[in-house]
């Protein structure tokens, strides 16, 4: 018997054909938005910082200026995205509800290795297509833990990481002032420091900073934590006369013929 | 799992070989896109010319002040965009053969004769271009504001208003509609923009273009030439 078909289980390759076909004669496939990023996650004294910028791309065009990707995995856990944004929402998104069932399935809070073998078995099956590179962190019983995940699967337990196309302007902050015992403020301000060197000096990141602190018991999420890139006023107003707007059609009065109106009996 | 099984028969049949070096790959390529737009506002007596600094390869930031709007003379500017090596060699071009024309007649040349010099200066290179899509901005014989925009190879047009670059596409639409009064109901044609107004709206545009096109920012240049000379102010642009 044949196993029932499952809409969720893998990609679907029968289009492979059609689309060769109709990109050799020069119909291309549409772009994805990619989130070329800025993520980072520091260790520090009491648990776990994420970090994030805010900027959504598609191609050299700025599609979101304030996007969220410090994604929510768990109560103790959430993970930072960069690469295709579909990938890495939808990524996060499956297996935070797996993580869900894992943790009502045995009564505990799920553990920051589980959910970093779950997101690797995943993205490896995938051989590198499902386009996500993650920053991991989260605090559970066996204490803080950072996690990067490449987009093949390979992951890496660190004390400070940054991914993404602004990922080498943010680990020169690191680099240059990371030290461990960090305490909380410190911390805050080495994230935030490395995410706005990556919004000033990588084209694919930009506007705002998303930090994320993790503790024992706890979650700070502090969404627009820095705003350095604030729009300035506009010179002038651009409101436009009233009927600027062509149009074809004239524009009637509402019909009180009762044959059009709609029916609302029973 | 009917995919998987085509693959291994085919692995079966066909012996794995070394990919073929394919020549048409990697080719060295002389051209580079450094981003960055440029804007013209020609006015009744008054002609501004606006462009951004920053320049750029890839998702690299090269410098964030790199001016690629050229005072050619006290009365003319020439504003440039896309490879910023190319726009640096044509300026010296065109800045030499001003002197020269200086020297053989005697007299400044006006700004109808550089317009035609540049015009016949990128055509000279017709088969291996300046890769510039140059705005020039002067005052013409009559006192009036005159715009020239130009494709790389020399096709040359006076305008009243043009925006090049990597946000030309978010730019020229604006100034269609609030200069060229496009298809707006009760507009009547194109406008003549005091200086004041033209201000504001070059500096709407690349506030906005800065939003939007992550190869425009970081500062701005804006030239308002007329009678009297060459004004230039320049101004803060967004750095992410």
């Amino acid at each position: 018997m044949a196993p029932p078909a499952d809409t969720n289980a893998g990609f679907k390759f029968d289009n492979v054909k059609r689309n060769q076909l109709l990109s050799d004669k020069g119909y291309n496939l549409p772009r994805a938005t990619k989130t070329g990023t800025t993520i980072v996650g520091i260790i520090y004294k009491d648990g776990v910082i994420l970090g994030a910028d805010t900027r959504a791309t598609n191609g050299p065009i700025v599609s979101d200026k304030n996007c969220r990707k410090i994604h929510y995995l768990a109560p103790n856990m959430y993970c930072c995205g960069a690469g295709t944004a579909a990938d890495t929402d939808s990524t996060t998104n499956m297996i935070s509800s797996q993580l869900a069932l894992h943790s009502l399935n045995t009564g505990r809070e799920a553990r920051v290795v589980t959910a970093m073998t779950m997101l690797k078995q995943y993205l490896f099956r995938y051989q590198g297509h499902v386009g996500a590179a993650l920053v991991l962190g989260g605090y559970d019983t066996s204490g803080p833990h950072l996690f990067t995940i490449h987009p093949h699967g390979s992951t890496s337990e660190l004390p400070f990481t940054t991914m993404g196309s602004g990922s080498l302007a943010a680990m020169s902050v690191f680099e240059s002032r990371w030290r461990s015992g960090l305490s909380r403020d410190e911390g805050v301000e080495l994230v935030k420091d490395a995410i706005e060197a990556g919004i000033f000096n990588d084209l694919g990141s930009g506007s705002n900073v998303d930090v994320c602190v993790i503790t024992r018991g706890n979650v700070e999420y502090l969404r627009g934590y820095s705003t350095p890139n604030e729009r300035v006023p506009k010179e002038q107003s651009y409101r436009f006369a009233r009927g600027t707007t062509e149009f074809i059609v004239p524009r009637t009065a509402p019909s009180n013929d009762e044959s059009s109106a709609m029916d609302v009996s029973a | 799992m009917d995919f998987m099984m085509h693959s291994e028969q085919q692995n079966q049949l066909e012996p794995t070989q070394a990919p073929v070096e394919r020549h048409s790959h990697n080719q060295w390529n002389p051209y580079v896109d450094n981003g960055g737009t440029s804007l013209i506002i020609a006015g009744k007596d008054f002609v501004l010319v606006a462009s951004d600094a920053r320049q750029s390869v890839g998702y690299n930031i090269n410098t964030r002040y790199d001016p690629k709007a050229y005072e050619l003379s006290n009365k003319t500017v020439l504003a440039t965009s896309v490879c910023s090596a190319d726009a640096k060699r044509l300026c010296e071009v065109l800045e030499q053969r001003a002197q020269l024309y200086y020297h053989k007649h005697e007299r400044q040349i006006s700004t109808q004769a550089l317009a035609q010099q540049l015009s016949n200066t990128l055509y000279s290179r017709r088969m291996f271009p300046y890769y510039v899509f140059p705005l020039l901005g002067g005052i013409d014989a009559e006192g009036k504001g005159a715009a020239y925009s130009y494709d790389a190879i020399g096709n040359m047009e006076r305008v009243t208003y043009k925006a090049f670059g990597s946000a030309s596409a978010l730019v020229q639409p604006f100034l269609d509609n609030q200069i060229g009064m496009k298809n707006q109901r009760g507009a009547e044609g194109e406008r003549m923009l005091t200086r004041e107004e033209a201000l504001r709206l070059a500096i709407d545009s690349f506030t906005g273009a800065a939003e939007r096109d992550i190869y425009t920012g970081d500062w701005l240049d804006i030239f308002i030439i007329d009678a009297a000379g060459v004004h230039k102010e320049t101004r803060e642009l967004k750095h992410d």
